[in-house]
């Protein structure tokens, strides 16, 4: 329970209508993506820097930590109010401050869902590439807190490639602003890159100066079917050798394909034991053609059968098939942790058979798909939580995972980050001395631990 | 109907991805998380294990909600969250009781003499009672009556009631099938034009069709306002209505309705199944019919109109988007045009526009939006509640378009029609 004299604060910052200590309030924000619940004491929903720089110098006099949150959707987390408190929610700041069509940036709150953004940029020609799963839903302040990557990330890079600037408030209450609308700027550290993932930990995001490319003219859509796994990566190696970096390069496992042909009767012949989607984009020109390379490439790699989409609707069907995997899962098992494994892109074929071993010895079905073009596998181990030994024997095959990924030289996320969800395992990936040097900037920042605490490491 | 308790996999099926945001209309007008369908669920959840007592706040956000199912449709997981939520409202009205609105619904629509004499009332005192404006921006007219905004334009009631101007059967061709027209409110107490469209397309096909006097209110504001037992009080009168004389179809040109007695009505028994089997949309029946190749055949209509659909959301939930589209297209007199997200709520979501009738303005305002980008003159749909929501909307944006239904333009084109 908080104080009614600092819920009276809060609503003097501001304003009555935007806090709330409603017990249905405080169900509808205890809850992330994780499926985990932690009811805040308090909701507010502020609208500036000014009101967040407030609701930040009290919470440090009062000693009430502060959970910054956008859409609510992460995997791992990262807004979860672990210790009660205040959740302070972004769903106020949704505007698009500035298209500037001269400079090719724009200038936007935190609490802009990513793909409206998009969609306005795309009206004057122009082009933001991150493209999360979450796009339709998720908040840029969420992304840049998270580091968001999606499938378009082969050629394009992630979130934090795009981002030039911020404005942020600092756990202690101060408005601050890193970088600028230069394309370049060397002056001080580079705050902006520390920012940008740092989960909310380090400060909250009040403004975003990102930066914009051309909208490439067109993209053309192919869907790969391979009798193996190795086939399948072998011909991303392949098509990158021959230096094609193609917008995405999505895969699915043979289990993968079971699933949706399972679950949606979708026609996939049996033989396929992998299944890549290729697209590239560029100058129309440019384009023809490039399918036709593209199948001579890899046409003695084990290719099953190739289908390239020739429209708009084609390409649309192809795609179907990749967004089905989701909800066709949960035909396997209702329970599913989705881990984001990245390996370098060589990798992928040894990560898929260590995968399968895993799923093997503990008679768990796990199913996986993913970025193949930057060797980052979404890992999906199917559990029932309701069977007694499941959940043992998922977190022992997580663990077993992020293990298999770090000696291949991987990382235990390539997009979700750490939250609470993949804390438990920092110490597999991250030595001692890092985590020490992390911490300390963590310390010297927010000398109070108010803002967002106990994410990444727990114990802080 | 399910009870709140049998859903209780259903809610755990939520895994609160958060999908819901980029599709729930109210969530569009109000960005707080107790709109949108994962909040809702939540609560529900929390209900049911007894964590939040249905308090002040649970019950608005509960009411927040027009079950129109976008949610649903885009779920990765197919959480049928209107069921939930519908779920939640009755066993609110169970403890709670209902609301004075929701009491006033139910006590007129489970009363068929009752709302025949209500409505007879408004029609003939419409003259009176409502101000009528200029023709060109629809038919605007001011209802200050309890529970309905000053501000709303609606049509006016009909002076008779469709259902008191048409003979209970109309005779065909033989070896035609025959239907039952289950009219529902909307045509018979506010848009008979639309019955007698009805009448005039399927005549025109030799169909015979039985228009029972004895049909009552399909039920689905009582679903809204969470009342089962009203529900299952119309269900069985409309049941013994329609089954009175033995019919090949039983036809509906209202979405709601079509929910009603297609949908929600299967999950009351046996007999109601059979009964949900049966019914149709009218646009899937004629399209069955083969009517889009004879309408195609039509010579050309000298003058064409912009027409664009709405597709009402108790029809696009339930897969049907397509046959309304065809004969809209086939139609001579008709220049068809799709408006950005023609499939999003108009916002009317049974009782919640008379709740919230500031969110149900938003979500209207920006499909207004949508129509004007569209370019059309005339947006045609399959449910009189969205008419009314529709016109009403486009009237506030200052727009000129006329909202009809399909059949009137359907009606229109028919040859023998001067």
């Amino acid at each position: 329970m908080i104080e009614p004299r600092l819920v009276k604060i809060l609503r003097d910052i501001v304003g009555d209508d935007h806090v709330t200590t409603e017990k249905a309030d405080l169900i509808c924000y205890s809850y992330d993506a994780t499926q985990q619940k932690f009811l805040p004491d308090v909701v507010v929903h502020p609208i500036s820097s000014e009101e967040i720089s407030l609701i930040m110098k009290m919470a440090n006099a009062e000693n009430i930590p502060v959970f910054p949150r956008g859409a609510g959707s992460g995997f791992t987390g990262g807004s979860l109010p672990t210790r009660g408190g205040i959740v302070l929610t972004t769903e106020r700041m949704g505007s698009i401050l500035e298209i500037d069509e001269e400079n090719l940036i724009a200038t936007v709150e935190p609490g802009v869902v990513t793909e409206q953004f998009q969609k306005a940029v795309e009206k004057v020609g122009l082009f933001y590439p991150p493209d999360p799963a979450s796009l339709k839903f998720s908040t840029l302040g969420g992304n840049v807190a998270e580091c968001a990557g999606g499938p378009r990330c082969v050629k394009y890079g992630v979130t934090k490639d795009y981002i030039l600037g911020l404005e942020v408030v600092t756990p202690t209450g101060d408005v601050i602003t890193t970088g600028g609308p230069t394309m370049k700027g060397v002056v001080g550290y580079d705050l902006t890159k520390l920012l940008c993932g740092s989960e909310g930990t380090l400060g909250i995001i009040t403004k975003i100066v990102i930066k914009l490319l051309p909208m490439p003219e067109a993209k053309k859509t192919m869907l790969v079917l391979f009798d193996s796994i190795d086939g399948a990566a072998a011909a991303v190696s392949a098509i990158v050798s021959n230096k094609i970096i193609p917008t995405t390069l999505e895969f699915m496992d043979g289990r993968t394909v079971d699933c949706v042909r399972e679950a949606t009767g979708l026609e996939v012949p049996k033989e396929a034991r992998a299944v890549l989607i290729i697209e590239v984009d560029g100058d129309r020109d440019h384009l023809s053609g490039m399918a036709g390379k593209i199948e001579k490439i890899i046409e003695s790699l084990g290719v099953v059968e190739v289908r390239v989409a020739e429209t708009a609707e084609e390409s649309e069907a192809l795609w179907q098939i990749r967004r089905a995997v989701s909800p066709s899962l949960r035909k396997v098992n209702p329970d599913k942790f989705n881990e984001d494994i990245c390996v370098p892109r060589s990798k992928v074929p040894e990560m898929i058979r260590r995968v399968d071993a895993i799923s093997d010895r503990h008679g768990i079905p796990i199913v996986n798909f993913g970025h193949a073009g930057d060797g980052n596998i979404h890992v999906n181990i199917m559990i029932d939580k309701k069977v007694p030994g499941d959940m043992e024997k998922a977190e022992a095959a997580i663990e077993e995972v992020f293990r298999g990924a770090l000696e291949l030289g991987g990382t235990m996320s390539g997009e979700h980050g750490v939250g609470i969800a993949k804390a438990p395992y920092i110490p597999l990936e991250i030595s001692e001395k890092a985590a020490e040097y992390m911490k300390t900037l963590k310390r010297a920042l927010d000398p109070n631990n108010v803002l967002n605490p106990g994410k990444i490491f727990l114990d802080e | 109907m399910k009870r709140l308790e049998d859903l209780n996999e259903e809610i755990e099926q939520c895994v609160k991805c958060g999908a819901c945001r980029a599709h729930c209309p109210v969530f569009g007008a109000e960005r707080q998380e107790g709109r949108v369908a994962r909040g809702k669920v939540a609560l529900a959840g929390a209900v049911l294990e007894d964590e939040i007592d249905l308090d002040k706040k649970v019950i608005e956000d509960l009411s927040q909600c027009l079950l129109c199912g976008s949610c649903s449709a885009q779920c990765p997981n197919k959480v049928p969250t209107e069921d939930i939520v519908a779920a939640a409202r009755r066993r609110i009205a169970e403890q709670k009781g209902l609301s004075t609105f929701g009491k006033a619904v139910a006590a007129v629509i489970g009363r068929p003499r009752l709302m025949n004499t209500v409505a007879k009332a408004g029609g003939a005192l419409s003259g009176l009672l409502f101000e009528k404006l200029p023709e060109n921006s629809g038919l605007r007219l001011r209802f200050p009556l309890p529970y309905l905004d000053a501000d709303r334009t609606l049509p006016p009631m009909a002076k008779v009631p469709f259902r008191e101007k048409v003979p209970e059967v109309i005779d065909g061709d033989p070896g035609k099938p025959t239907v039952a027209f289950f009219t529902g409110c909307g045509i018979n107490y506010m848009y008979p034009a639309i019955g007698e469209a009805f009448v005039a397309a399927l005549k025109f096909l030799g169909v015979t069709i039985i228009i029972p006097k004895e049909q009552a209110c399909c039920g689905l504001p009582a679903v809204s306002a969470g009342s089962e037992p009203t529900v299952e009080k119309l269900a069985r009168q409309n049941l013994d209505a329609l089954t009175s004389r033995p019919v090949d179809h039983v036809v509906t040109a209202c979405a709601s309705c079509n929910a009603g007695l297609g949908h929600i009505y299967a999950g009351l028994g046996e007999e109601f199944e059979k009964l949900a089997e049966k019914t149709e949309d009218i646009f899937v029946f004629l399209e069955k019919a083969g009517l889009a190749d004879e309408l195609a055949a039509l010579p050309p209509a000298s003058e064409k109109h912009r027409v664009t659909y709405h597709d009402p959301c108790h029809l696009r939930t339930r897969g049907i988007t397509r046959e309304p589209r065809a004969i809209l297209r086939a139609l001579p007199q008709v220049d068809y045009v799709e408006m950005p997200d023609a499939g999003t709520c108009c916002g009317l979501g049974g009782t919640y526009s008379v709740y919230h009738y500031e969110n149900s303005k938003k979500i209207g305002a920006r499909k207004a939006d949508n129509v004007a980008t569209s370019g059309a003159e005339l947006v045609a749909t399959d449910c009189p509640g969205c008419i009314m929501q529709l016109q009403d909307s486009i009237n506030h944006a200052g727009g000129d378009q006329r909202v009809v239904h399909i059949l009137e333009l359907l009606a229109e084109a028919l040859p023998g029609k001067e």
